[in-house]
């Protein structure tokens, strides 16, 4: 069947198998010439994608354990992250780290480590993993952890499931007092007074900004900055307090259908930037917010990749090191704005201190934005890939569908090492996907 | 198991019945960790027939609503070359399933409440070449139900049969299935918990499948006989 990531760009052939058990996944990986494992297909681009097999996850996705005292769940990969939520959140417990979406599964978020609104404070995903089991070359599971075969655990986390099948893992969750989040906006007229205002606020638990990367000039860069603080049971309104768990189940939209191309154009685009950036400009004061439109608010439109279209968008996603943030964001903005193909959702972060073999985020400031698919996009997209490199910046790969396997050398230094280990322990014939292939991992 | 997923999300304890029950103790741990209710294992052969009674005297608990999702597939072909393939085809999906309901329907009709829950299959509204030996047991079920249903309409208990079309699990897994026509477990499971609330008596899941079974039962025998479907 044809597969695609979230971003539905590119779209693949390929042979799907869906392992019911341990015994099931062994036989597969064993007689098939290359595989990647696949969660819930929500990295962007052609990460979890393998024209031989490719190993769907969602039937092993059962949860094993729970530590009442220690906040440890034992599950297998799987298991979403909105099904973790929805489990415990009602005794107390959320994810230490999480992504913009609950829609993923465990496998996927320790595969890419993820990063979620916190990571200047906690860190990546790798945070909250006590151990991963992993399903190796030679159909052999092994444990890796902070001390047992470090190597594998370090390469796993972020390893975009070219290390082995991650058949399950132990996470910690952390202990809430209720569902709501105490949520306050700041809204900063420009890239510096954005910068700025992440820096003052350094301490606050969670931290995003939306960025409208459609203003130039002396606006350039202007954002909406969005702190976040789990809500305690004293802060809560007795009306609230008495259940402080419970949420109204909210209506769903689904996008039925894909829209034409000519929807999103410079003009609606803009537009929607314009009226978004003063109407948040206006609700600056601290509000309660349920968990799922805080940590999740694209999550209530299903299918909402399906509103660029047929051919489907990428997603931008690169880090600066710290002391090049600024002039690097300032160099993509003013190229993004220059070009008139504003991106509907850009978020800009502050990333924490991180050390690790091939993860993603490093200290700095992290852009995400969406571009649909076509020609001026893809011409944009490489001119703002050489941005990345002069400035010293690096990409996501759990968002990435395009770059080269130059690009990608030229800005991770890591990459041959990655690959030097993966030769090393076997794993580079057995384990491959498309954009392993795109990138010689 | 998507049924026992979705009536366990809705609080209600869980007994789950089969062969080998223990190699469900994961899928135990992993309900009641999901949604924190009980769960309980019972060793069950459905076609150990003479095993019903103690089963159900066994359970402990009278469930209230009971779901008998025991099927066999089978090979057609087999079937028809093998008798001992063909006896088995019948009471996997006919003797056994009626047997437990049978039972569980007397002891419910001394209780005075509860649902029983047969899955069917759209196989049975009529016999086809490529699959008459399950889809005739099937019909059998089909009937067994629509008659325990008139039996028991006026005590309190009631009967739902459910006709899915295919559905993506073991059993169909490796058939070459039109993905339009194909439901996930989930949807059946969510079909099912509705249809109780609702005091449904049958129902198709997909709601396509009435469309295609009405058509398919109103071909004159004459076309029929000819056609290949």
């Amino acid at each position: 069947m044809k597969l695609s990531g979230w971003g539905r760009y590119p779209l693949i052939e390929a042979s799907t198998y869906a392992p019911r058990s341990e015994d099931d996944l062994r036989d597969i990986l064993l007689s098939k010439k290359s595989v990647i494992a696949r969660g819930n297909g929500r990295a962007y681009g052609d990460s979890a994608i393998n024209a031989d097999a490719t190993l769907e996850t969602r039937c092993l996705n059962r949860m094993i354990s729970f530590d009442q005292t220690s906040g440890q769940l034992v599950a297998e990969a799987g298991v979403l992250l909105g099904d973790i939520v929805a489990a415990f959140l009602p005794r107390g417990w959320f994810p230490m780290v999480t992504p913009g979406t609950k829609f993923v599964t465990l496998g996927g978020a320790i595969a890419a480590d993820v990063h979620g609104k916190n990571h200047h404070k906690e860190g990546s995903f790798r945070t909250c993993v006590d151990w991963i089991d992993i399903m190796g070359s030679d159909g052999e599971v092994h444990r890796c952890s902070w001390d047992e075969d470090r190597d594998l655990f370090d390469y796993t986390l972020g390893g975009m499931g070219l290390t082995g099948v991650i058949l399950r893992a132990a996470i910690r969750l952390r202990s809430v007092e209720s569902g709501w989040m105490r949520q306050r906006t700041i809204a900063a007229p420009n890239l510096s007074a954005a910068l700025e205002a992440f820096e003052v606020e350094k301490n606050a638990t969670y931290s995003v900004a939306w960025i409208d990367c459609c203003a130039s000039n002396r606006n350039l860069g202007r954002s909406l900055v969005i702190l976040g603080e789990h809500a305690k049971l004293s802060e809560l309104p007795s009306s609230k307090a008495k259940e402080p768990f419970h949420k109204k189940t909210k209506w769903k939209i689904s996008i039925p259908f894909d829209f034409p191309s000519i929807f999103l154009n410079r003009f609606s685009v803009r537009a929607f930037n314009n009226i978004y950036y003063q109407s948040g400009a206006k609700k600056i004061d601290v509000r309660l917010v349920d968990w799922d439109s805080y940590f999740y608010p694209l999550d209530s439109v299903l299918n909402w990749n399906r509103i660029y279209g047929r051919k489907g968008f990428s997603q931008f996603q690169c880090v600066f090191p710290l002391e090049q943030s600024e002039a690097g964001l300032t160099a993509i903005l003013e190229e993004v704005a220059s070009a008139g193909c504003g991106s509907f959702l850009a978020v800009l972060k502050r990333f924490g201190p991180q050390d690790s073999s091939f993860s993603f985020p490093m200290e700095g400031y992290t852009l995400a934005l969406d571009f649909p698919i076509n020609d001026k996009t893809l011409r944009l997209a490489e001119k703002l890939d050489q941005i990345v490199i002069d400035f010293k910046g690096r990409f996501y790969l759990a968002k990435d569908s395009r770059i080269s396997a130059q690009t990608l050398r030229a800005t991770d230094v890591r990459a041959d090492k990655f690959c030097s280990v993966r030769n090393a322990r076997g794993l580079s014939t057995r384990f491959a996907s498309a954009q392993a292939d795109r990138l010689v991992l | 198991m998507a049924v026992a997923h979705k009536l366990a999300s809705m609080g209600h304890p869980i007994q789950l019945a089969a062969r080998g029950a223990n190699s469900l103790l994961a899928d135990k741990t992993n309900i009641e960790l999901r949604y924190n209710v009980t769960v309980t294992l019972h060793e069950f052969d459905a076609l150990a027939l003479d095993t019903h009674d103690a089963f159900v005297a066994g359970l402990g608990e009278l469930p209230q609503i009971a779901v008998c999702a025991v099927g066999l597939l089978g090979d057609q072909y087999q079937a028809e070359q093998d008798v001992q393939v063909a006896s088995l085809i019948v009471r996997s999906n006919f003797e056994g399933p009626a047997s437990i309901l049978g039972v569980l329907a007397n002891h419910f009709e001394k209780r005075g409440s509860g649902i029983l829950v047969g899955i069917s299959s759209v196989a049975g509204e009529r016999g086809r070449a490529t699959n008459y030996v399950y889809g005739s047991a099937k019909a059998g079920f089909t009937a067994f139900l629509s008659g325990l249903r008139n039996r028991l309409a006026r005590k309190g208990i009631h009967v739902l049969t459910v006709l899915p079309g295919f559905v993506a699990t073991r059993m169909t897994e490796g058939l070459d299935l039109p993905a339009t026509l194909t439901t996930q477990p989930s949807r059946v499971a969510e079909a099912i918990a509705h249809a109780c609330k609702r005091k449904k008596n049958v129902i198709y899941v997909g709601r396509v499948w009435w469309l295609i079974t009405f058509v398919i039962r109103r071909i004159p025998e004459a076309l029929f006989k000819r056609l290949r479907i």
